[in-house]
């Protein structure tokens, strides 16, 4: 059996690995700081056998430049769109492992809804990038019995709402197999798709899941958001032994940015800073992400000086990163673009007062979507989704009027 | 049908409620034609033409004469003599292989129920006594590397696959020595190294699973160039799974992609107290295979000659690459759903029909009369199967209960899935972790 070449190490940015990590500096459209960390090997006290070394860390955020990277390539890196980047580390890995396997609609022969797959299917073949007929509940639980037997299927779901009806498959199986079946299974399965609000795509088309998901019990969940993390998150989440849910969202594949040519991948439950700052903690994740930086720039001329997280890990939430950024501006406003009621946000918030209650200066803002079905229309359906002037006004009302 | 006339076969008597008009049971005007063994109904659907009078048999098969368990002594010859064993279908090693399961699988479930009305197990527990015959058909002619999924009635299929008694019953009284660490109970039966995929509670979760196991074996066949036997997995469901989504969309893409799965039945005629024949437009769930091009079987799930004989057809088509297969078991369930279950709506006369074709005294018999085995050799058997199942009960009493670090272990193959605290370790590196007390 033609066995994948030991992947060469590759440096974890953001990471918390033995070797040291130096710092990157990524060109963006948007502002990107990258964290380097300092590593210091600690060894893991707990009964798996698999984790690696892990590390304490100590940030030193580092502001945007655009100089060139001390470990990148001479040529500087490479500018792509996001969906491309997921088309990039998607293929990486498959060449990489000739267990991963993607299995979805039309992700053969059509190149995949959102052409994340384009070219696959001559590349890898119809084996390994399947199409299948629509019938999402099943071919999610086909993907889980074969992750279970040794493949490592990514599953695409057209658009995440699709995936509702893989709910059956992907809460009761994905999730908590591995722990009714003792340890005996592991279920080493991706499953990712375009969510999220769009253009006028009316209510079903425009849902997200994050919420509906996060309860259950043995998942991970990542949101991607720049072409970097995007590729970073999808080759991390293939390697990643557990099940992971990797949220994209419609209106971001398009984002263009420079990544390294450089292998990298990215660690599926740090933040990012996007922005450090001190009076105030901006909590986002995917699309919000760009309406918060939006709503910087006009804070910013006005003589504040917020702090801008992206949260990208939605299940487990990075504490430390959070936590550092609340023990400096103790004040947290949360924008998302979940539903209100049971959201990320609704989730993030209590988790911040449980454990930072003593360093908040007032209560945590949450800004979300309203509880409506997305209505079709435009101006409705721009009033359901959190907009950069709702984010200046919350950050006066919880910073003060300057 | 000629050549049917010689086979000497038994032709069930079908209670009258199962027998419903169909133009499509062969003879004239029938548009499409079907082979058919008058014990075991093989409905080859694949390479089925519309218009074909005469019967065909698609692939070549050769569909042997099934002496039914059940009637065998009446078939015997006058000479008196010993049969000829060439017309037997198991050896005597294979007869009493099948005869050691099926009373393993029925004394266990019974052992189940007394320690369910002692307080040993809680929850739900669904016995499987009287589809012995269907388990152990099917599962004995698997290896350890093939693969099965069950529903929550699932205590004699890990059984006949292999997996210990004491494994068993200390998952049943939720010790940490049970095949999934207390973790699963009983409808949760998980088994890697027997190729055990589930135990589920939800009907019709399983088929998926199943079916992506024999993805992962067409796939290392077709990527990985991996060489052997191809493994099968096989789907064991009931009658009310049969009405299901899952089910359908199931049997599209396994014969679509010509899967090495078999979806096998266990058509008892009740999902609780919901008879078959008021939930379902068209009760003959084998037809339902020829709809999606599958091969399809109707059996005598009471007698476990005649499962074996379709099992072995269908295990091997599947291994070949020939696809999938759906058979229906006719069989029955001789308690209630569960061990809550009143059991009130059956009618006594079906239940006495059925415990009349009790699948282990067939075998004994059929053993007895045909001379494979003899009475002392079938009584050390039970005895066997007596100390095995006392021993599983002393096992799992004497084992102990899970402690509290087994709680937040196995959430994640990869505990860093906890996450990252506020003092900047992974979750799981803290010391209350392995003690089931951190925070996560």
């Amino acid at each position: 059996m033609a066995m994948a070449a030991a992947a060469p190490t590759v440096p974890i940015c953001h990471g918390r690995r033995a070797s040291p990590c130096s710092s990157k500096q990524v060109s963006v459209s948007v502002s990107v700081a990258m964290r380097a960390w300092a590593s210091k090997s600690s060894s893991l006290s707990s009964s798996s056998s698999k984790s690696p070394r892990l590390v304490a860390a100590h940030a030193t955020a580092v502001a945007t430049k655009e100089a060139a990277s001390t470990t990148s390539s001479s040529q500087g890196g490479h500018e792509l769109l996001m969906f491309e980047a997921l088309r990039e580390g998607l293929s990486e890995e498959m060449e990489r492992d000739p267990k991963v396997c993607v299995i979805g609609e039309d992700v053969g022969d059509y190149g995949g809804s959102y052409k994340v797959t384009k070219g696959f299917s001559e590349k890898f073949g119809s084996w390994r990038v399947l199409d299948t007929p629509i019938a999402e509940n099943s071919f999610t639980g086909m993907a889980i019995g074969s992750a279970m037997t040794g493949l490592r299927p990514v599953v695409e779901g057209m658009n995440m709402g699709f995936l509702l009806l893989a709910y059956n498959q992907i809460a009761n199986n994905c999730g908590m197999l591995h722990y009714t079946s003792g340890g005996q299974f592991t279920i080493p399965i991706v499953i990712r798709g375009p969510g999220g609000v769009g253009r006028q795509l009316g209510a079903e088309h425009s849902q997200r899941l994050e919420s509906y998901f996060q309860s259950v019990p043995g998942l991970q969940m990542v949101a991607c958001s720049t072409p970097y993390n995007a590729k970073g998150l999808m080759k991390a989440a293939i390697r990643c032994e557990n099940p992971v849910i990797l949220y994209e969202h419609v209106l971001l594949y398009n984002l263009k940015e420079k990544i390294p040519d450089e292998e990298y991948v990215c660690c599926l439950e740090e933040a990012e800073m996007v922005r450090p700052g001190t009076e105030i903690t901006i909590l986002t994740y995917s699309r919000m992400r760009y309406h918060v930086t939006q709503a910087a720039k006009t804070l910013v001329d006005r003589g504040y000086d917020p702090e801008i997280i992206d949260i990208r890990s939605l299940k487990p939430f990075d504490m430390y990163t959070i936590g550092e950024s609340v023990r400096k501006t103790h004040r947290v406003l949360i924008v998302e673009e979940c539903m209100r009621t049971g959201g990320i946000g609704a989730s993030l918030r209590s988790a911040i007062m449980e454990s930072f209650w003593d360093e908040l200066d007032g209560p945590i803002g949450c800004l979300s979507s309203q509880d409506v079905p997305t209505p079709y229309s435009g101006p409705l359906e721009e009033l359901t989704v959190v907009q950069p002037h709702q984010i200046v006004t919350a950050v006066e009302n919880l910073c003060g009027k300057k | 049908m000629a050549a049917l006339s010689s086979l000497r076969v038994a032709v069930p008597q079908l209670d009258s409620r199962r027998t419903l008009p169909c133009s499509h049971f062969g003879g004239a005007g029938c548009e499409k034609a079907f082979f058919r063994c008058q014990s075991s109904k093989l409905l080859l659907g694949a390479g089925c033409v519309a218009g074909e009078k005469a019967p065909r048999v698609a692939g070549g098969g050769n569909v042997r004469a099934a002496v039914s368990a059940s009637k065998a002594v009446t078939e015997k010859p006058n000479s008196g003599s010993k049969s000829d064993k060439a017309d037997l279908l198991v050896t005597k090693d294979e007869g009493l292989e099948l005869y050691e399961d099926m009373v393993l699988g029925r004394s266990f479930e019974d052992m189940c129920a007394q320690m369910y009305y002692r307080g040993k197990m809680f929850g739900f527990v669904h016995l499987y006594n009287g589809q012995e015959a269907v388990s152990t058909g099917f599962i004995k002619l698997l290896k350890q590397t093939d693969f099965v999924t069950s529903t929550y009635r699932d205590h004699v299929h890990a059984l006949s696959k292999g997996v210990p008694a004491r494994q068993v019953m200390a998952e049943l009284f939720g010790k940490s020595t049970g095949c999934c660490r207390g973790q699963g109970g009983s409808m949760h039966m998980f088994s890697a190294e027997h190729g055990l995929l589930g135990g589920f509670a939800f009907i019709g979760e399983g088929i998926p699973v199943a079916v992506g196991a024999a993805f992962t074996s067409k796939y290392k066949r077709e990527v990985l160039k991996e060489e052997g036997d191809m493994p099968v997995s096989i789907a064991f469901f009931g009658d009310g799974t049969a009405n299901n989504g899952q089910f359908f969309e199931c049997l599209n893409m396994a014969q679509l992609w010509k899967l090495p799965v078999i979806f096998v039945v266990e058509n008892n005629l009740w999902a609780i107290g919901m008879s078959h024949y008021r939930s379902t437009s068209d009760p003959e769930i084998w037809k339902k295979g020829p709809a999606f091009g599958m091969a399809s079987a109707h059996v005598d799930g009471m007698d476990v000659l005649k499962v074996r004989e379709v099992a072995k057809e269908a295990v091997e088509r599947a291994r070949r690459g020939d696809g999938p297969t759906l058979i229906e078991c006719e069989t029955y369930r001789f308690r209630g759903h569960s061990l809550a279950d009143p059991d009130e709506l059956r009618a006594p006369a079906e239940k006495a029909h059925y415990a009349a074709r009790d699948p282990i005294v067939a075998l004994k018999k059929y053993l007895l009369d045909n001379e494979i085995a003899t009475e002392a050799e079938l009584k050390s058997i039970e005895k066997k199967i007596d100390e095995v199942v006392e021993d599983a009960v002393e096992f799992a009493d004497a084992s102990p209960l899970p402690g509290r670090s087994q709680l937040l272990e196995n959430v994640f193959a990869d505990p860093k899935g906890f996450g990252i605290g506020p003092d900047g370790r992974y979750r799981c590196e803290d010391p209350g972790f392995t003690a089931g007390t951190a925070q996560v």
